[in-house]
């Protein structure tokens, strides 16, 4: 028997979970924009908070593990947004672009 | 006192310290110091002979005091050093004090305004606590080591004045010459040492208690006794100048004439006659007589043999040098023959009249200037102190009987002689005329006839140098009195000293000789002397008999006499030669084979295997290195490629790896059929 919330197979939620992770790992190959990088990198944390949920209901545990783990990543994600762009923009006041490519002052 | 004998030695030893490490602060430039020391010496040994020959000291201690503590050990043996007071270190003793500080009194004098004064005396200090030791050693390792002191002060002293050339080669040869003979002494002692198993001379444990123990045939069928007795005898050859080594003391004479005095004829020399005076047992244990033969026949040898060289040199010191040598020849001779009393006796007067004749040409040399007695003559007048004195010294040496210590001493070497060897006694008359002449002839040439050279203006020495030479002049006359053939208080006291076995011995041997006064000896002796006089007074002084006359028969003779039978020149050429033939060779050895062969072959070789390794290490070891480097750069260089920094490379890295790894996961599950429980999810 296949268990989930609302009949809907487990297999589906993780497919969504694995197809976002893939489009933000693929945004942060490519992308030279820092700011696109962060949004990437905000896309795989909330393919994970899929998994986390997913599996979280799929267990029909009394608990609420799964959400409050995504709870966890949303703030971690919040923070991480907040620091990552600050770091942007000092760098965009300093170098005028946000070109990851282009930020070369601290290599050898 | 006897129980305190080992502080004569002691306070010289101190007083060389100080003088040499303070003489020039010191009073008299150090001078006092070393007076007082062998003057405080003097006081000492007189008061040991007071006690020992009148107060009673020898009777209560039966002849012998003997005292002896640990030294040194050596392995399991310990070696022990001590003093004995017997007759003969007392009369040693006396002789050494009595002439050493008679002799640094008159050093004052002589030594005035030497740049060197306090060492001087420093030196003379050492010399007479070295000899002190000797005398009063009861163990021959003490002995030996104070016989070395003693050759050391005396190459010390007779290179005194090292700025000369002459000085000090003679320094050097009289060292190594008597080196040689000390070898044998050394050899000797281990010898006796091997077979008695002891270094005392004294107690039942000692040397002379246990020379039975020596007496085993030896080499060349020779008893081994006789072997220990012969190679104590080369030590007394070495510093007793006798024949062949006697060529060093002539040589001597380069020193200063004080020294020459105390070292070079009273004291040092006479050392070696000690020696065999102090061994005496050992020579008399040797029943085969040959020791003690060989001994008679160098000492006669010598005393001749020196005597005529005498006779034509012409350097006031060597006429005087060469009849030390001659003198200590009559010793060792008397020895040989048996004669033991009237060695020790003769060393005892020689000791007194020789260093007032030394003394004397001291003075002679202090108030001209020259050596040379072809340039003196005249000195009567200018210096009476020092003409009668000598005089007095002269007549004692050629053996005037009855009034003179040197007439009875040698009166009973000759007594002696006449009694075991005719021969022997026939040269000593010979030496005994020879002696006479060749005196007188330094007399009439010193001190009579007009001055032969004008520029010279000879002046009596200052009194400090002429008190020593009245004294010694008195016991020129008065020493021998101990010794006259009615009251021979000498004998009475020596003989006991070889220990009641050995005196038996030696009556024994001496049996049926005529004690007391001798006629023929005495006819022959003063007869022999007074010839020798005779001869001298019409040849130099009233010149009946001229040189110039017999000079066309005689003039090969003069010439091989007057150049000491080249004996020098015949060591030059044999023995100096080949040493040093010797030496080139090992020279060459140590070069050739040595240097060249062995270590620079050693060292070519060790350069060659080397340059092998070094080779071998550059191009195996340093290219494997090299290699293992050079993998890693370019591996490195390549690898660089993949260190882009930029960030989506990594992250591209990562993904691709771990695609690859996913990949690699399932395809191995897929493979162990690991899929069904995850199929399983499905249903």
């Amino acid at each position: 028997m296949s268990h989930s919330a609302y009949g809907i197979p487990i297999t589906w939620f993780l497919t969504l979970g694995a197809m976002l992770f893939c489009i933000g790992l693929f945004g942060m190959m490519v992308r030279r924009s820092a700011i696109g990088m962060l949004l990437s990198v905000e896309l795989m944390l909330n393919a994970a908070n899929i998994n986390f949920i997913a599996f979280g209901s799929y267990l029909k545990l009394p608990t609420i593990a799964g959400q409050i783990f995504a709870i966890f990543v949303i703030t971690l994600a919040a923070a991480e947004a907040a620091v990552g762009l600050a770091i942007v923009i000092n760098i965009y006041r300093l170098e005028q672009h946000v070109d990851v490519d282009k930020m070369t002052a601290m290599k050898l | 006192m006897i129980e305190h004998a080992w502080l004569i030695p002691l306070l010289p030893v101190i007083a060389f310290g100080l003088v040499l490490l303070f003489g020039r602060k010191a009073p008299g430039n150090g001078a006092y110091v070393a007076i007082a020391a062998i003057c405080a010496s003097l006081a000492m040994s007189l008061a040991v002979a007071f006690q020992w020959f009148l107060g009673g000291a020898s009777a209560a201690h039966n002849g012998l005091y003997s005292v002896t503590i640990q030294w040194m050990p050596v392995g399991s043996q310990m070696i022990d050093m001590g003093f004995s007071i017997d007759a003969l270190s007392v009369v040693m003793l006396l002789v050494v004090t009595i002439v050493a500080s008679l002799v640094q009194i008159y050093s004052i004098g002589y030594m005035h305004g030497d740049p060197r004064y306090p060492r001087y005396f420093a030196y003379h200090s050492l010399f007479a606590a070295a000899m002190l030791t000797l005398v009063i050693a009861n163990n021959v390792v003490l002995m030996f080591m104070s016989w070395e002191l003693v050759g050391l002060t005396s190459y010390l002293l007779i290179g005194f004045w090292f700025e000369r050339p002459s000085a000090m080669r003679a320094a050097k040869k009289a060292f190594l010459v008597t080196r040689v003979g000390d070898v044998g002494f050394l050899a000797g002692i281990i010898l006796i040492y091997l077979k008695t198993g002891s270094l005392n001379l004294f107690g039942d444990a000692g040397v002379f208690e246990n020379l039975t123990r020596l007496d085993v045939i030896g080499p060349w069928g020779l008893p081994l006794t006789a072997i220990a007795g012969l190679l104590l005898f080369c030590g007394a050859v070495g510093k007793s100048a006798q024949f062949p080594l006697h060529v060093w003391l002539p040589d001597a004479m380069e020193g200063p004439t004080p020294v020459s005095a105390l070292i070079h004829a009273a004291t040092m020399v006479a050392a070696g006659v000690y020696l065999v005076a102090r061994m005496y047992p050992v020579y008399l244990a040797d029943s085969s007589g040959m020791a003690l033969q060989v001994v008679a026949y160098v000492g006669a040898f010598t005393a001749l043999f020196a005597a005529t060289i005498g006779i034509a040199q012409n350097d006031i010191k060597r006429v005087l040098a060469y009849s030390t040598v001659s003198q200590l020849g009559y010793m060792i001779m008397s020895l040989g023959v048996f004669g033991y009393v009237a060695g020790m006796f003769h060393l005892f007067t020689h000791a007194f009249f020789k260093a007032n004749l030394f003394l004397g040409s001291g003075s002679v040399i202090h108030g001209t200037g020259t050596q040379d007695i072809r340039e003196m003559g005249g000195l009567k007048k200018k210096m009476p102190w020092t003409y009668w004195t000598f005089l007095i010294s002269t007549l004692s040496l050629c053996g005037i009987p009855f009034v003179t210590a040197g007439g009875w001493s040698k009166e009973e070497i000759l007594a002696v002689a006449w009694h075991t060897n005719r021969v022997v006694f026939v040269v000593g008359v010979l030496g005994a005329f020879t002696t006479a002449f060749y005196m007188f002839r330094l007399v009439y040439k010193t001190f009579y006839g007009e001055p032969r050279k004008h520029d010279i203006h000879a002046h009596e020495s200052p009194r400090v140098m002429l008190v020593p030479l009245v004294i010694l002049a008195f016991l020129a006359i008065f020493a021998g009195y101990v010794g006259t053939p009615w009251a021979n208080v000498f004998e009475r006291n020596l003989v006991p000293v070889l220990g009641h076995h050995y005196e038996q011995v030696l009556e024994n041997k001496l049996a049926g000789m005529h004690h007391g006064f001798n006629l023929t000896v005495f006819l022959f002796a003063t007869g022999s002397a007074l010839l020798g006089i005779f001869m001298a007074t019409i040849i130099w002084l009233k010149p009946v008999l001229r040189i110039e006359k017999l000079e066309p028969s005689f003039g090969w003779l003069a010439k091989l006499v007057e150049n000491k039978y080249y004996i020098d020149e015949i060591y030059q050429a044999t023995i100096i030669r080949g040493l040093m033939a010797a030496a080139w060779l090992a020279f060459a050895f140590d070069k050739w084979v040595i240097d060249y062969a062995i270590v620079n072959g050693v060292g070519y070789l060790t350069r060659l295997a080397s340059d092998l390794w070094g080779w071998f290490d550059r191009t195996f070891v340093d290219g494997l290195v090299n290699i293992i480097g050079w993998i890693t750069k370019t591996t490195g260089s390549a690898l660089r490629y993949l260190q882009t920094g930029v960030a989506q490379h990594y992250i591209f890295l990562l993904v691709s790896a771990l695609v690859v790894i996913s990949l690699a996961v399932i395809a191995g599950h897929i493979r162990e059929e690991a899929w069904i429980p995850i199929a399983g999810f499905y249903r």
